[in-house]
C-alpha cells in the first residue's frame, strides 16, 4: 500500500462534507460539479451567477492551499493527449446523461440514500476501475 | 447576492478539501483506481470523511424548512434508475480512469495543471455541450 494517506484523506473528504453541508443549508442545493459546471454554462441569470461563485471558490481552494501550507500542491498526469482528449469528452458526456459524478451522486447522492445515487456510483466506480486498470496494464505491457 | 458568497465560500471549502487529500492529483486517483498497481485506498477514506460529514449534516440541515438564503431545498426527485443512469455513468468512469481526473479535481486543478488540465476541461466542456445539443434536438 504505497502512499496511503489516511489522515489528509479523512480531513479532504470531511472539508468536502462541510462545503456540501454549506451549500445545502444556504442555498438549497447538491453540492455535484458536473452540474454546477453545465449549469454556469447553459443556464443564465441567478442559475448561472451562484454557480460561476462557486467555481471560482473551487478554482481558489489550490491557491489557498498555497498560502496556508506555503507548500505546492503535488501534480502527476501521465496520460497523453489522445487519453486527455478523449478521457474529457467521455467525462463531459458521461457526466450529463447520468446526471452526476463523484460529488453529486456520489458525496451528495450517497449521503440521503438515493438508489440512483448507488446504482450510479456502482456503475462508475467499475466503468473506472476496470479502464485504469487496464490501461496500467497495457502500458506496461 | 448572499447566496452567492455562501456559494464562494462553498466552492472554496472544497477547493481546500479536494487540494488536501490530493484528489487534485491524477496519480494519487488513479492509484485507487488500478487495482492490480501499487494500490493506494486513500480515495475511498476522503470518500468516507465526506459521506459521514454529509450525511449528518444534511439531516440536521434539513430540520429548517427552508434553506438560509434561499426559498425552497432543491433536491432531485427522480428515483429512477434508467438506461441514461447506467450509460452515462459507464462512460463518465471509463473517462475518469483514462485520466484520472473527474469534473471537480479538473477545475480546482487549473492553476495547478497547466496546459493538460486546460485541454481536459475544453473537452469536457465539449462534451457537455454534446450532449446539451443532442437533448435540445431531442436525440436524448
Amino acid at each position: 500500500m504505497a502512499n496511503f494517506t489516511p489522515v489528509p484523506a479523512l480531513i479532504g473528504g470531511a472539508l468536502i462534507g462541510l462545503s456540501a453541508v454549506l451549500l445545502m443549508m444556504f442555498n438549497g442545493r447538491i453540492a455535484g460539479i458536473s452540474g454546477v459546471f453545465s449549469g454556469s454554462l447553459f443556464a443564465d441569470g441567478t442559475e448561472r451567477t451562484w454557480r460561476l461563485a462557486f467555481l471560482l471558490g473551487l478554482i481558489a481552494g489550490p491557491v489557498a492551499y498555497q498560502i496556508i501550507f506555503r507548500a505546492t500542491p503535488p501534480f502527476e498526469l501521465t496520460a497523453g493527449w489522445p487519453l486527455i482528449i478523449i478521457g474529457g469528452l467521455l467525462v463531459g458526456f458521461g457526466t450529463r446523461l447520468g446526471s452526476g459524478c463523484t460529488s453529486g451522486h456520489g458525496v451528495c447522492g450517497l449521503s440521503r440514500l438515493s438508489p440512483r445515487a448507488f446504482a450510479a456510483v456502482g456503475m462508475f466506480m467499475a466503468a473506472g476501475m476496470l479502464t485504469a486498470t487496464l490501461v496500467r496494464v497495457l502500458m506496461e505491457g | 447576492m448572499a447566496q452567492v458568497f455562501s456559494a464562494l465560500l462553498a466552492g472554496l471549502i472544497f477547493g481546500l478539501g479536494l487540494t488536501i487529500s490530493q484528489m487534485t492529483n491524477p496519480e494519487k486517483v488513479l492509484s485507487f483506481l488500478d487495482i492490480l498497481g501499487n494500490w493506494d485506498p486513500s480515495l475511498a477514506f476522503v470518500m468516507g470523511g465526506a459521506l459521514v460529514v454529509t450525511a449528518l449534516g444534511y439531516r440536521l440541515v434539513w430540520r429548517r424548512p427552508t434553506p438560509i438564503f434561499a426559498k425552497q431545498y432543491q433536491i432531485p426527485a427522480n428515483r429512477d434508475i434508467d438506461k441514461n443512469l447506467a450509460a452515462g455513468s459507464v462512460l463518465f468512469g471509463a473517462g475518469w480512469g483514462l485520466v484520472g481526473l473527474c469534473p471537480g479535481p479538473a477545475l480546482a486543478a487549473i492553476t495547478i495543471g497547466a496546459g493538460q488540465v486546460a485541454v481536459f476541461l475544453t473537452a469536457m466542456a465539449a462534451g457537455m455541450v454534446v450532449f446539451e445539443l443532442m437533448k435540445r434536438r431531442q436525440l436524448l
